[in-house]
């Protein structure tokens, strides 16, 4: 009623407009704090501490934290399966599991980044094979070189030789590849193909023609989904277009972005997109994987994760739905994987290394990849353990072309990754092909091999 | 005035309090400018000196312009629209219908959810799949025979943010229906009371006499919305993801500093945000503190 009501109103608005205010400004910093959650990992401080008593030469593999973003489903199931075996082989090393939930593993690189700013790395991390590792830890001095473990190992042998350059930096190899999966995948109706009179196109034209037959019977030829599914959507398709040598000089600087053969590619890319549905910004890869075995699209383009979320839903396999090599990429298997490192000034290195032994092991691979949904990096697993389409992709990893996939982690490392998705997302809003290629070109320069 | 022995307890009682903003928020945000003037990226700290590389770098940055766009659209719908909403609900309560009580809790509930939830139910309700798999609001609206409402909600070109506003308009309206609901109950009845002896309308009374005397509380409504509308994050995150056409500066700056490892740029854009922020609330305190002095 009086002025004095007045002003104790405004005071506790003003004091909560100040909190708010001070929260605005630490919030940045908020990141950074995220590993109040590590605490539990951090309480086996005191086994690190002893280590220099016990320590004169290394020999330490009391026991060996391994991190990893495995915290649910298939994932955290097939690490299950996997420190099982460890458990049997090394009973005397102490596994600890210090994952942390998050999906893709975002908030678990960012703790995973304080801790190694911190000198406290985890033994061995999780990370996707190929550049994603590469241009963050090796260009930082933090993982080492495995090439000693290979050979003692003998992995080259069972591993394709395409594949080893891919996840090297100047002749070392730095991570233990422990599944595939495979990216340059469509997945397609086969009842909606067969109504229509389609065939399963291979090349790019045979694509397009398919789907202008679809479209005119009023059928959404090709289902997408949010922006990252269709950065998935634009690899594949300068994969296709590109073919697997010009695709990989992309990354290597062989290759030159300003090129007619990718102004091409980007070309074929923005008619790929006519013949999407409206509403793909609304979509995650499951809703789209959806529209296709539900007979609303004809064809979706995704990684080989679609083929368990089909068998989630109790499909069967060439049936409800079909798979084959996207268009213009037969006979390259285009990959992405989660592999595992070694880190430097690894508290526990003994440990780590029998850690890895496991993970690159046969036991170890077919333990782990069953539960998860993904093939094998060895070539010599049993076929047998795996569903019908994992077979036919492993099949193919045993003698196809080695590619890698951008979105997963393999060609391009984070920051040349965020800038090329920062450009697409450019496009995809006011569709300037000559725009799109101008920015990629700037993003390799800038973060990539193009000087 | 306090005795000399109260005072040097009080200073003593809060002194964990000063010492711990100066350091988390004065400190951080002295050392994210730092950061924002170095070049580093990757993920080992770099604090070789750049200057306002980082700034001018963003100021010609295509995706920089679609945030500020989108946060002005964001901010205009969303302040504008909670305060002539939250204004209207306050003097409806403030005519002393029954079960008042009632309503205001409803029109308040909102607020106690997290802009998370409130981000993943409207993401259901405004689907903008057409055809045989529409669903949500426009399901809603075609079998209410009112297909011209229809519409592709948050993934419409350009004024898709809107969209996003509308949700945190249902969200916070509640919030600025209290705060004027308060000023409202603060005005005395005798000014009315005279009011309505001189002969003045009911439109005259709330143009001349609450209108004006609301206008400090409009100012607190404008403020607090206003720099809730300039951080907004989560809500985004969560009707949308990480796209393009509703990016505002706060995703850009989670995205650009954690995903793509431009520690610089993003410090740059956390920097920006503050300012844009401060812009807002300094002056406001200014005049409070200086209204408060007067007195």
């Amino acid at each position: 009623m009086n002025k004095k009501n007045w002003y104790s109103l405004i005071a506790v608005l003003l004091l909560s407009a100040i909190i708010l205010t001070a929260c605005g400004g630490a919030a940045p910093e908020a990141a950074p704090e995220a590993p109040a959650a590590e605490e539990p990992a951090a309480a086996e401080e005191p086994a690190a501490v002893e280590e220099p008593a016990a320590a004169e030469e290394p020999m330490e593999a009391s026991q060996v934290e391994v991190f990893s973003w495995w915290t649910g489903g298939g994932e955290a199931a097939g690490l299950d399966a996997m420190i099982e075996i460890f458990g049997a082989e090394y009973a005397d090393t102490e596994f600890v599991n210090a994952a942390v939930a998050g999906g893709a593993g975002t908030n678990a690189r960012a703790v995973l980044a304080t801790r190694l700013q911190a000198g406290d790395p985890p033994d061995s991390w999780q990370g996707h094979a190929g550049q994603e590792l590469i241009g963050t830890y090796v260009a930082g001095g933090q993982i080492e070189a495995l090439n000693d473990l290979y050979d003692a190992e003998g992995w080259v042998d069972v591993m394709p030789e395409t594949l080893i350059p891919l996840i090297s930096h100047e002749g070392n190899i730095y991570s233990v590849p422990v599944n595939i999966h495979r990216a340059n995948v469509m997945w397609y109706n086969p009842a909606v193909l067969e109504a229509n009179g389609v065939t399963v196109p291979t090349t790019m034209d045979e694509w397009f023609a398919a789907m202008d037959t679809l479209q005119a019977a009023g059928v959404t030829p090709l289902a997408l989904g949010e922006q990252w599914t269709q950065l998935h959507l634009f690899e594949t398709v300068l994969l296709g277009s590109l073919g697997s040598e010009a695709y990989d000089g992309l990354w290597d600087g062989s290759t030159d972005w300003a090129s007619a053969e990718v102004t091409a590619a980007i070309d074929a890319f923005a008619k790929v997109l006519t013949y999407t549905n409206s509403d793909a910004a609304s979509l995650s890869w499951q809703d789209a994987s959806q529209l296709v075995v539900n007979g609303d699209a004809a064809f979706n383009v995704m990684g080989d994760w679609a083929a368990g979320y089909y068998i989630e839903l109790g499909l069967t396999a060439m049936e409800d739905y079909g798979w084959a090599p996207t268009p213009g990429s037969v006979g390259v298997f285009q990959f992405l994987s989660d592999s595992f490192t070694l880190a430097v000034g690894a508290p526990h290195p003994e440990g780590a290394e029998a850690w890895l032994k496991i993970a690159g092991s046969k036991a170890g691979q077919e333990a782990f990849n069953p539960v998860k949904g993904s093939i094998c990096a060895r070539t010599d697993c049993d076929p047998t353990l795996f569903g019908e389409y994992l077979q036919s992709a492993m099949e193919d990893w045993g003698n196809n072309t080695v590619s890698g996939s951008l979105t997963h982690g393999v060609v391009a490392n984070d920051s040349w990754k965020s800038e090329i998705d920062t450009a697409l997302g450019l496009f995809l809003i006011d569709q300037g092909v000559e725009d799109f290629q101008t920015a990629l070109v700037a993003a390799c320069v800038a973060s990539g091999p193009c000087q | 005035m306090l005795k000399n022995k109260d005072r040097y307890l009080s200073i003593i009682l809060i002194s964990p309090s000063i010492i711990a903003v100066l350091i988390f928020v004065y400190g951080f945000i002295g050392w994210s400018i730092r950061v924002s003037l170095s070049n580093w990226k990757g993920l080992n700290p770099d604090y070789t000196w750049a200057g306002l590389k980082n700034y001018l770098a963003l100021f010609s940055d295509p995706r920089f312009h679609i945030d500020v766009r989108n946060t002005l659209i964001f901010t205009g719908v969303f302040v504008i629209g909670s305060m002539l909403l939250g204004f209207f609900m306050a003097v409806m309560l403030d005519q002393g219908l029954r079960g008042e009580g009632v309503f205001r809790s409803i029109f308040l509930f909102p607020m106690a959810i997290s802009y998370i939830v409130t981000g993943v139910i409207w993401r259901w309700l405004m689907n903008p799949a057409e055809g045989t798999r529409m669903s949500g609001l426009n399901l809603l609206f075609t079998s209410l025979n009112l297909d011209f409402l229809v519409n592709k909600w948050y993934t419409t070109p350009t004024w898709g943010i809107a969209a996003i506003a509308m949700t945190a308009i249902w969200q916070m309206s509640g919030y600025t229906m209290a705060l004027y609901l308060a000023g409202l109950r603060a005005i005395p009845h005798e000014l009315r009371e005279a009011a309505q002896i001189d002969g003045a309308s009911e439109i005259q009374i709330y143009r001349r006499i609450v209108l004006p005397l609301l206008a400090p509380v409009s100012l607190s409504a404008l403020i607090i919305l206003g720099h809730t509308s300039l951080k907004v994050f989560d809500l985004i995150i969560a009707v949308s993801g990480k796209q393009l056409p509703l990016d505002v500066p706060a995703i850009y700056m989670w995205q650009t500093t954690f995903d793509g490892l431009f520690y610089g740029r993003g410090a740059a854009i956390s920097i920006l945000l503050l300012l844009s922020v401060a812009v807002l609330i300094i002056p406001y305190i200014r005049y409070t503190l200086k209204t408060e002095a007067e007195q």
